[in-house]
């Protein structure tokens, strides 16, 4: 009970210090900020250069233009440099992803423990972050250059939508290897052997991004490990 | 080893060359009667049904108002890359072409299934129709969605004609339609030519629209039947099912009810269809429908939407290479309908009579695999 209590004090302070840190950061001097034409990089009197807090993305704009209008114009070049920058939406609308699961009802609820209570941002970060892993990894699975085909092959040529794949049912024999493989060891297989490309390190960022996709899109399935 | 002692290898491949040669020069009767022998062997060596070959065999009415059943052809599917890409898909579909050139009587013809090539691009339509030069019999051939989306249709047709056609052969009508066209969501989106090729080349890509017939063929198909008799025996050729079955794959025809209404008033009509790469038989009303494999690689079953006649294929070994692709024969009879073989590669073929969707599955269905699709 006590620590319950004594847990939810601290979560207040957290609070209280997040909220001062935003409130003291705001008006940090020399910060280059999007909508801050007085951070100026250099430029002519008429013109002022102004920097994107990336520190390499710069515009032009003549003198008294409003923030907005400088904030939008380091957004346009930025979006010009960067094409893929959109690339989460249009995966997904390309290819239709199982949505991770919905943590809602954990909203206001304490834990007890360090992490306090459960925001309903907490929740949104955890969706959003954990179907990106598994967007990325649609990405590499509909992409024979991402997989490093040797021929042109693609995962979804055989599995769309990852139909096909039974991640559930790793790890299992495999008559054919002569040995217990995971899931991660029938891509591998399938990259070197279908698509004819190069086995992945476990670590490979790619890799790991297509088993979050493979088991995201069988999500609901009852995990039947050895079975063939 | 003493010759009484053969390998399972051995065993079958002989039982299949067996079962091959049997095939030769069939009537109806003795047809059932290399089916049961083979069935019978297969079923002692603890096989499942040995067929896997895909003719379709129709029966038609000759001019003298001699009925006689004729034999085609069917290979579909083959997404060939250009020559320098992938030697894979290449090696597929002349496994094919030796196929069909090894069928002893030879077909009437041999039939195309679509997607020749698998990116649109011309040297890939070139060295399609360059390696299907090689086949004995005449060639017809029907456009698929892989063909078409890079310079809409351009190269296909100098290659190989018009999409939309119809020709009689040994009494039986056949209408081939262009059943992938899509509504254009490529110029709201400034697509070039590769990337909408790219997007409707992806089974699962969300972006593009669902396969139509379209208004123009539809009343090119209503000018075509006008005046032939409810009882003229119909082939319909489409690459996508002329049916709904699953949306989110294109295993989809918009405006299939249309279409079916028009086939509605003859008394037996055969639709065959590629692009869903699988054994898929179904049934609406008059109308037959047999999907038949593909020679680069096979699609997993829909989630939802089977059809309840479809007797589905084993699922694919993928240690196998080809393995659940193939080709296929007809054989068409005088009543109109067909038996078709699905010649699987690396398995028994598979035999589908006409008795088993013109009984409704109550006759003739064919073994139920081991290991099914889930």
């Amino acid at each position: 009970m006590g620590n319950t209590s004594m847990m939810r004090r601290l979560g207040l302070i957290g609070i209280g210090v997040l909220a001062s840190c935003a409130h003291s950061a705001a008006p940090a001097p020399g910060t280059p900020g999007a909508a801050d034409p007085n951070a100026a990089a250099g430029g002519s009197a008429d013109s002022t250069e102004v920097l994107l807090c990336d520190g390499q993305t710069k515009v032009s704009v003549a003198a008294g233009t409003p923030g907005t209008a400088v904030a939008g114009a380091l957004m346009t070049e930025w979006l010009r440099k960067n094409p893929n920058s959109n690339w989460e939406a249009e995966e997904r609308e390309r290819h239709t992803l199982q949505p991770a699961a919905d943590n809602s009802a954990l909203i206001g609820q304490v834990q007890g423990q360090t992490y306090g209570q459960v925001t309903a941002q907490d929740v949104a970060l955890w969706k959003a972050e954990t179907e990106r892993v598994a967007t990325a990894g649609s990405e590499v699975f509909h992409n024979a250059d991402q997989l490093g085909s040797t021929i042109g092959v693609s995962c979804d040529m055989c599995h769309p939508h990852a139909a096909n794949t039974h991640p559930e049912t790793y790890p299992k024999y495999q008559n054919q290897l002569g040995r217990v493989a995971l899931l991660r060891d029938m891509i591998n297989w399938c990259i070197q052997h279908p698509v004819r490309g190069k086995a992945m390190e476990s670590e490979d960022p790619k890799l790991r991004a297509l088993e979050a996709y493979i088991l995201a899109q069988r999500k609901g399935k009852v995990l039947e490990y050895g079975k063939h | 080893m003493s010759p009484r002692h053969k390998s399972i290898e051995t065993k079958h491949m002989q039982e299949r060359a067996q079962f091959f040669s049997a095939l030769k020069s069939l009537d109806r009767r003795s047809f059932l009667k290399v089916s049961a022998a083979a069935f019978g062997a297969a079923a002692a060596s603890g096989l499942v049904t040995p067929h896997a070959f895909q003719p379709v065999k129709v029966y038609a009415q000759g001019a003298g108002g001699k009925q006689e059943p004729f034999s085609f052809a069917y290979i579909s599917d083959s997404h060939l890359y250009k020559r320098t890409l992938n030697d894979r898909f290449i090696n597929a579909l002349m496994r094919a072409v030796d196929d069909v050139n090894a069928m002893d009587p030879q077909p009437d013809f041999v039939f195309y299934g679509g997607d020749l090539a698998q990116l649109g691009q011309p040297e890939e339509l070139e060295l399609g129709a360059q390696i299907l030069k090689n086949l004995k019999a005449p060639l017809r051939v029907m456009v698929g969605e892989h063909d078409w989306y890079y310079d809409m249709g351009e190269k296909w047709r100098a290659l190989f004609g018009e999409p939309t056609y119809s020709f009689d052969h040994k009494g039986v009508h056949f209408v081939v339609l262009n059943s992938v066209v899509e509504k254009d969501f490529w110029t709201a989106r400034g697509l070039s030519a590769m990337d909408r090729m790219k997007t409707v080349a992806g089974l699962d890509n969300g972006v593009q629209s669902p396969f139509s017939v379209g208004a123009e063929q539809r009343t090119w198909l209503e000018n075509d039947l006008k005046g032939k008799p409810a009882t003229t025996p119909l082939v319909v050729f489409s690459h996508s099912p002329l049916y709904k079955l699953y949306r989110n794959w294109n295993f989809w025809t918009d405006d299939a009810e249309e279409v079916q209404a028009i086939l509605r008033r003859f008394r037996q009509v055969c639709v065959f269809h590629g692009h869903t790469h699988q054994m898929l038989t179904n049934r609406i009303g008059n109308i037959h429908f047999q999907g038949f494999l593909s020679t680069a690689w096979p699609w997993p079953y829909a989630p939802q939407g089977l059809p309840e006649l479809t007797v589905q294929m084993a699922r694919p070994d993928p240690f196998n290479p080809n393995d659940g692709c193939g080709d296929g024969a007809i054989t068409v009879h005088p009543d109109g309908l067909a038996d078709i073989v699905h010649n699987l590669w690396n398995r028994n073929p598979v035999t589908i009579l006409r008795t088993y969707t013109a009984s409704n599955g109550k006759k003739d269905k064919p073994e139920a695999p081991l290991r099914r699709s889930y």
